[in-house]
């Protein structure tokens, strides 16, 4: 098979046919995602996944493989040129606990289980490359360094990913990240973002007599009103969410602790600044007024950024999904991408295949679109390959 | 050999057959052909999975299985296409040698997968497996191949998930410890060194299994262990530790209908046998209780524990394999 192109119309033309040939790798790339998805996985214990992704790369022969300090895993596809480098990211951990039945059940047209879209997927597509490289006789120029990522969701804050680019040695022309869902996504800009934790305690010696007058949830409704109240300008786009609230024990007993989950997003980062001081200001005065203890931190936080729409990197990816038939979905991202690109490297994450009921127990991704988006990430890594997407000098 | 020594010499783990391309080179060396056989009757959230995961490892990869066969009872669910679009031989069990009728229960698939499968060693794996892995099938098949003594192997499943001090119990699930071990311990005590008699799992090779005669219902298991046992001693038994297994868990009361199967093969073998004396005839109904408004009723479920003759008995089977009584 040619994988040397020297113009984007020479891999468009290859594109009708690549599913077509993809789909003997189906039993190799759903065992990878069964064996990787069904280990457990939440932020911080990614270790037995990324140990079987391991593992999985070196059961495919390829030499270069190992563990890091963080937690991640690394393997390379050989190129023929040892000097240059393309990095594919999957991040390893999911959103559910250990204690959560990872079973997979594999239908005749599905696959159906928690965290099989986000991000089983993008990881199994990882573990395959080597033997659906092997199953098409494929080389490429570059060398293809796999990068399964620990700690990337939630209070992770991308530090597998940030670790690996602070210590990595190898130079990186561009990067792609891989995501289960959606295809059709095509993510290339960040934005400015910050996630917070308040957490509210009352002291414990207040008695019953006074229940009702003061609670832990009754504080923090005040913040969360107050935080309501926080202008948000339509521009630069800019939004709050207010993802989940704890607190309490039961009906007639006084709450003595809360907690708020929230996260703040804009196309700005002097907003996602003035905001961060704002809530400061709000909950430095909920302290005062109700006689309780607030805690507010910043779990994890993001520089917006991102490369342009006319890079030739975008616009490749673009030509490749409308060969396709791809509806493209571009949106910001807040994942690996955002890292990536902060640090001067062209990046875009992409979908592997259709998917609903996302981070629910019953995620489920349908298998027969997988070839094309795994059509969609070879073309484009031929892209990257041959030199079609780097930007004029 | 007494049965500590068995325990010791014929207990594995399968960790000990992690080099897959040496077990394939020392198949092939063999020239051995092995046949995968799941049972189903309406497995659709499970069977998808075990199929692709077998194909995938034991048959791409590392070529260690020759077919992967799903024997189906006739389910109204998805099982047989999907067993199917993952590239499955699936047989409907009623198609298999019609002429000697179709009886229900899994054994009957078990016996007409003797006949309908053509490998050297047949491989059994429940299709409700949910954590399933490679090693269901090589563990087993393994000691058939590194060992010619070894004739039947059995899996047990023990892993605990935490555990602190140095001795801790293990066995089987209810019915063995409640029916099984206790039945052993009387009548056939070498057979008390098998961890988990019941289990669904187990390698055979094909001169053991068509010399055995096969109970259609819950009794195969147990007579399968007897029988062995007695034609070709101890000796002829292993038992693989496969780790731990998720499937589904059944009640009580499923669990004393499955204990009566056993215990009238197990009645039925121990007479023939002539461990037991003569038996009276044995009632086919079991009766359990039911509340309806504060009336006690007894529902009564027939439980017919038909047997299979050993599969050698069949002139269709003597033909097709070229075999002799």
């Amino acid at each position: 098979m040619q994988t040397t192109f020297t113009s984007l119309d020479g891999i468009l033309a290859l594109l009708p046919s690549l599913p077509g040939r993809l789909a003997p790798i189906q039993e190799t790339l759903i065992t990878n995602l069964i064996m990787l998805g069904e280990i457990p996985s939440p932020t911080f214990e990614e270790e037995a996944r990324i140990k079987l992704f391991l593992q999985r790369l070196v059961e495919c022969g390829l030499p270069d493989v190992s563990g890091d300090e963080a937690g991640n895993g690394v393997g390379i596809i050989p190129g023929r040129n040892p000097d240059r480098n393309i990095l594919l990211v999957a991040h390893a951990d999911s959103v559910y606990t250990d204690k959560t039945d990872h079973s997979l059940s594999v239908l005749s047209d599905e696959i159906i289980g928690p965290g099989v879209a986000d991000n089983a997927l993008g990881l199994a597509v990882l573990a395959t490359l080597p033997s659906l490289f092997e199953m098409l006789g494929l080389q490429l120029d570059a060398n293809l360094v796999l990068l399964s990522s620990s700690k990337g969701l939630g209070r992770g804050n991308l530090d597998g990913l940030r670790f690996f680019m602070e210590n990595n040695i190898l130079p990186m022309e561009a990067g792609i990240c891989v995501e289960g869902a959606q295809l059709g996504r095509l993510s290339y800009s960040a934005e400015g973002m910050f996630r917070g934790y308040i957490n509210c305690r009352i002291p414990e010696d207040l008695g019953w007599q006074r229940a009702g007058q003061n609670s832990a949830i009754i504080a923090l409704n005040d913040v969360i009103n107050r935080i309501l109240e926080i202008p948000i300008p339509r521009r630069p786009r800019t939004s709050i969410v207010l993802g989940a609230i704890r607190g309490g024990k039961s009906y007639n007993i006084m709450a003595t602790q809360s907690s708020l989950r929230f996260e703040v997003r804009s196309e700005s980062a002097g907003q996602v600044q003035a905001i961060r001081e704002r809530v400061e200001d709000i909950v430095a005065h909920a302290t005062s007024t109700h006689n309780a203890q607030f805690e507010f931190s910043v779990v994890s936080s993001r520089d917006p950024g991102g490369i342009d729409v006319g890079h030739p990197l975008v616009k490749s990816c673009r030509r490749i999904m409308e060969c396709l038939e791809l509806e493209t979905e571009i949106r910001p991202s807040m994942s690996e991408v955002s890292e990536l690109i902060a640090r001067g490297l062209p990046a875009v994450t992409l979908g592997i295949t259709e998917a609903s009921n996302l981070h629910d127990l019953d995620e489920t991704i349908r298998i027969k679109p997988i070839y094309t988006g795994l059509a969609q990430l070879l073309a484009v890594l031929f892209a990257i390959d041959g030199g079609l997407c780097n930007e004029p000098e | 050999m007494n049965l500590n020594e068995w325990i010791h010499s014929n207990t594995i783990h399968h960790s000990q057959f992690w080099d897959l391309k040496k077990l394939v080179e020392e198949k092939q060396r063999q020239g051995l052909k092995i046949s995968l056989c799941l049972p189903t009757l309406n497995e659709e959230k499970t069977i998808g999975k075990e199929i692709v995961m077998f194909k995938s490892e034991l048959v791409d990869r590392y070529p260690l299985l020759d077919e992967i066969a799903v024997i189906d009872s006739g389910s109204t669910d998805r099982t047989r296409d999907i067993a199917a679009t993952f590239g499955a031989d699936v047989y409907l069990s009623a198609d298999i040698l019609p002429q000697y009728g179709e009886k229900k229960g899994k054994g009957e698939n078990l016996w007409k997968a003797v006949y309908q499968l053509t490998g050297d060693i047949i491989v059994y794996v429940d299709a409700d497996i949910k954590n399933i892995h490679p090693r269901f099938a090589y563990g087993l098949v393994a000691p058939l191949i590194y060992r010619p003594e070894v004739h039947y192997v059995k899996a047990f499943y023990d892993r605990p998930l935490a555990f602190s001090q140095g001795v801790r119990p293990s066995g089987g699930g209810r019915v063995t410890e409640i029916l099984v071990r206790p039945l052993f311990s009387l009548f056939f005590p070498d057979l008390t060194g098998l961890v988990q008699p019941l289990s669904g799992e187990y390698a055979v090779r094909r001169e053991v299994l068509d010399k055995i005669p096969f109970p259609i219902g819950y009794g195969v298991e147990t007579s399968h262990l007897i029988d062995v046992y007695e034609k070709w001693g101890m000796e002829a038994i292993a038992q693989v530790d496969l780790d731990q297994r998720v499937h589904r868990n059944q009640e009580t009361r499923a669990l004393g209908k499955m204990a009566f199967g056993i215990l009238r093969a197990f009645l039925v073998r121990a007479e023939a046998l002539g461990v037991i004396g003569k038996l009276p005839e044995l009632s086919t109904f079991l009766r359990q209780f039911q509340v309806s408004n504060a009336n006690f009723e007894q529902i009564a479920y027939e439980i017919v524990e038909e047997e299979r003759p050993p599969m050698i008995e069949l002139p269709e089977y003597r033909e097709k394999f070229g075999v002799a009584l």
